[in-house]
């Protein structure tokens, strides 16, 4: 499948963000336009007398003490270490001797998305820039430090935030040269270090937001605290889309605490949807005053929608030719002569994200028309665009304080929470924090969407794959959230990788039928490949059973050319110890995944248990990298994205009936706990190259296909519709 | 309304707070410690999980009126520097990703081994399986509890794994 494709599948919004995180081949200004950061430094003695700023991202005290901003939000990946240590490296300084602040949005910080968490680009989006900001900032300071003792700069070098004469062993310390070499013009092209060189990057270097992380003093959005600031708590309707008709907050007010009871307006994409505030002097105070609520809603007649009638709409769509994603050779006439067919039909459910940390925001608009938000949010610049969008002001007027997030995996790029905060602080005239309850987190989404996938194969008499379609049949993200949305072109984020895999197979077709939902849908960790991986991966099973053929050997027979997913499959094989028969009642199962955020294989291997059940005894993961920043945060990525796709896998899912969520909160949307989580190996593939590929995302997509496939092999059992429950399979 | 009296982290508080009041609001709103946190609000989560008299409890599903007078200790009071044999497990596996729920992975953590100084896989399955993880940390979880075991008895140490990394 390494044709070219024949249409263009992707997008404007979606290449757009991709774009300006600094992720298409095509564009490598990496985020932030680094000419203007770097052409102004600022001395900027007024506001912070005994501070310089090298660059927007480094501030130097004369004390000598150094700050680092983060532009990139810490939800659990890992950018609070991982960003730092990319401008640390080259400005010579050891982490735990920095000070890491994260930036809000500023507009000095670069363009929109820069300062986002998303497509698991924090690293491929900035590993040259952040380093080149480092370097920069190195070699002003040892400018400064040379001038000062008129010696050659190339008998100069920096270490330990210092500058140092080789030969007469003269120092300075940064905070010493920092005025000075502010005032010097900033390299446009600094000398980047040598990779042998690294002290920081490529090494496990323990995270420093992990101490504040176990003694409870990390400060997430749900913990801000502002002088004057009251509690809310929201009533919205669960039926998805509904009006508010009326009313009465008589009871509610008489509960002790509360103070007021206000509509207020939650905007998710292109959708407004109504709410009942009940603001108190406390959080429980302003719960316990909603539960008094009477509220009437006009649901739009969406209290009928239910998720069962849906799916059977999605089987009727799946009879439509759709539109042509990617295609090369002949499809139709390859499948109509050859000797042997294949058909398969695969289903996934809407999950919620449910972040640990349920959404909330707490929001101060000001009487001068200022705003100032306090909150966990996937970007800082994103916060600050939506709510100057929905309070029509000036971005300029809108502060935001970026705390840890408790949890991201693609909700909090949504910023319904931020802007429905600030317009109920404009409504109340104060300071406002509003907590989402679990129930309100789990069913309002906006959610990750299903897919159905209509599969067809075709096999030569050799046994050769020479013909795969794979036919997405799904509602769409970016229909649900955005104004404009054309049916007639193929939608390049459903069908997301389906036209990417390296599989060497000469007549490919990829198709898209859309279905209209008035649910709101958004970008979840891995977004499509989530679930597309699985029908993809797992159909390629089912055409090596058929061909008689050992899942790996087929695959890696349809990888002739070196490629980084050959290299993968290989590693994988030798690994997991492909070849070496298991016991009966054992099985394994192999799946790969390549798409925009990277690349990984993975290796599932379960057994039949005693209960009748399947357990997931062990995973192997190759993940193919190019660059590594810091392996043990990869391995903790790999291990997350396993047990969130595990959890997608075998637990509840989303169903609505009567147009709302049947689960609300972890009793019947249940998550993953410690006795099922299998034994996690990790094998990071990073040999150098221009090509960095993304940590937070690709450990997902393979394993619901490799537990599938495993599954297979241990009982004989097809496993095409997840969730699925390993107690009952 | 009479205040209710808190002991919390050895510290007595009079609240004057409707006695209906989950004692994680209490702590987190009134009393003005946030390392606790709320997660799910009906005892299916543990992120909000505080030791009452030693016992692992979960203060989202306890109203204040319950527990006053008892000695309550929350995230902030398992030690004066954040150096419980936990918590030194915890930096030394990396074990937090986003970090919400670890509060009350570590107060669960902690009262397992008061209760079981040398806990097996089983019993770490049992007493740790009230916390939910989203983040999927759940294998450092077990190997920082094996470590921090370890440590208190002084018998030899789990080494710690690294992740390999491969050339091609």
């Amino acid at each position: 499948m390494s044709q070219k494709p024949t249409q263009n599948t992707e997008k404007t919004t979606r290449r757009d963000f991709l774009k300006t995180i600094g992720l298409t081949s095509t564009t490598l200004a990496l985020g932030f336009p680094s000419t203007e950061i770097l052409a102004s430094p600022v001395l900027n003695l007024s506001a912070l007398p005994e501070t310089v700023e090298l660059t927007p991202y480094v501030l130097i005290e004369k004390t000598g003490r150094i700050t680092l901003m983060n532009p990139r939000p810490e939800i659990g990946q890992g950018t609070y270490q991982s960003v730092p240590a990319l401008i640390a490296e080259e400005l010579e300084v050891s982490l735990d001797k920095v000070i890491i602040k994260q930036t809000g949005g500023e507009k000095k910080f670069g363009e929109m998305w820069s300062q986002a968490v998303g497509g698991s680009g924090s690293i491929r989006g900035g590993y040259k820039q952040m380093r080149k900001v480092g370097a920069s900032a190195r070699e002003m300071l040892i400018k400064a430090a040379s001038d000062q003792w008129n010696v050659p700069v190339e008998e100069c070098f920096a270490e330990n935030a210092t500058v140092v004469h080789k030969p007469s062993g003269r120092k300075l310390n940064y905070g010493q040269l920092a005025e000075t070499a502010a005032k010097l013009p900033v390299p446009k092209e600094p000398k980047l270090k040598d990779p042998t060189q690294f002290k920081i990057l490529g090494k496990s270097i323990p995270r420093p937001d992990v101490p504040p992380k176990v003694t409870g003093q990390a400060q997430f959005g749900i913990d801000a605290k502002v002088p004057g600031m009251v509690y809310a708590s929201i009533e919205r309707c669960p039926v998805i889309g509904s009006k508010l008709a009326s009313f009465d907050a008589t009871s509610a007010m008489k509960v002790k605490g509360v103070q007021k009871v206000v509509k207020v307006e939650r905007i998710v994409g292109k959708n407004h949807y109504e709410g009942v505030a009940v603001i108190a002097d406390n959080y429980w105070a302003a719960n316990k005053g909603r539960k008094a609520l009477t509220v009437k809603w006009d649901h739009q007649k969406h209290d009928t929608f239910n998720t069962a009638e849906y799916e059977k709409q999605l089987r009727e769509l799946a009879k439509n030719e759709g539109v042509v994603g990617h295609n090369a050779g002949d499809f139709d006439k390859t499948f109509a002569d050859a000797p042997t067919k294949l058909e398969a039909f695969y289903e996934t459910p809407i999950v919620s994200h449910s972040t640990m940390e349920p959404m909330n925001a707490t929001a101060y608009y000001k009487p001068d028309g200022k705003v100032e938000l306090w909150l966990s949010t996937q970007g800082g610049d994103l916060t600050k665009d939506a709510v100057a969008k929905a309070l029509k002001i000036p971005a300029d007027n809108v502060t935001v304080h970026v705390l840890f997030n408790g949890g991201g995996f693609g909700r909090r790029l949504a910023q319904d929470f931020a802007t429905e905060a600030t317009l109920l602080s404009k409504t109340i005239g104060k300071p406002v924090k509003v907590v989402w309850t679990r129930e309100d987190d789990t069913r309002l989404g906006p959610f990750r969407p299903m897919t159905f996938s209509a599969m067809r194969g075709a096999l030569a008499a050799d046994g050769k794959a020479v013909a795969f379609q794979h036919k997405v049949i799904s509602p769409s993200i970016d229909a649900t959230m955005e104004e404009k949305y054309d049916k007639t072109k193929p939608d390049g984020t459903m069908l997301e990788g389906t036209g990417e895999q390296k599989y060497e197979i000469p007549n490919l077709n990829t198709r898209y039928v859309h279905a209209d939902m008035h649910i709101p849908l958004t970008y979840w960790r891995s977004v499509t490949s989530s679930t597309v991986a699985f029908a993809h991966e797992c159909f390629l099973d089912e055409m090596a059973h058929k061909a008689g053929q050992d899942s790996m050997a087929f695959r890696l027979s349809m990888l002739t050319k070196e490629t980084d997913a050959k290299r993968v499959l290989a590693k994988l094989k030798e690994v997991s110890d492909w070849d070496k028969p298991l016991p009966a009642g054992k099985g394994r199962g192999v799946a790969q995944w390549e798409f925009f955020a990277g690349l990984a294989g993975q290796v599932v291997e379960v057994s039949k248990n005693n209960a009748g059940g399947i357990t997931v005894d062990k995973v192997y993961c190759v993940i193919d990298l190019g660059t590594v920043v810091n392996p043990d945060t990869v391995k903790a990525q790999v291990e997350g994205a396993i047990a969130m796709a595990l959890t997608a896998a075998t637990k509840d899912g989303i169903t609505f009936e009567q147009g709302q969520a049947k689960q609300a909160n972890f009793d019947a949307n249940r998550m993953l706990r410690i006795n099922e989580m299998p034994k996690v190996e990790v094998h990071i593939l990073a040999e150098g190259g221009p090509t960095i590929k993304g940590v937070g995302e690709p450990g997902l997509p393979p394993l619901a296909p490799a537990l599938a496939n495993a599954v297979f092999a241990a009982t004989g059992k097809r496993i095409r519709r997840l969730p699925f429950d390993l107690e009952k399979v | 309304m009479a205040a209710i009296k808190l002991t919390i982290n050895n510290q007595s508080h009079a609240l004057d707070v409707d006695p209906d009041m989950p004692l994680l609001w209490a702590i987190r709103d009134v009393v003005g410690l946030t390392g606790t946190k709320f997660g799910c609000g009906i005892a299916q989560c543990g992120a909000c999980t505080v030791h009452l008299a030693g016992t692992p409890t979960r203060s989202c599903s306890i109203p204040v009126s319950a527990v006053a007078g008892q000695k309550i200790t929350t995230i902030e009071g398992i030690s004066k520097n954040g150096d419980h044999p936990i918590q030194k497990a915890w930096i030394e596996h990396q074990v937090p990703q986003c970090g919400y729920c670890q509060s009350g992975q570590i107060m669960s953590a902690v009262a397992l081994l008061k209760q079981t100084p040398k806990p097996t896989d089983e019993d770490i399955d049992t007493a740790m399986q009230g916390n939910i993880c989203r983040c999927g940390t759940y294998n450092r979880i077990r190997q920082a509890i094996h470590t921090a075991a370890s440590e208190m008895s002084t018998a030899p140490k789990v080494p710690k794994t690294t992740p390999k990394i491969g050339k091609r």
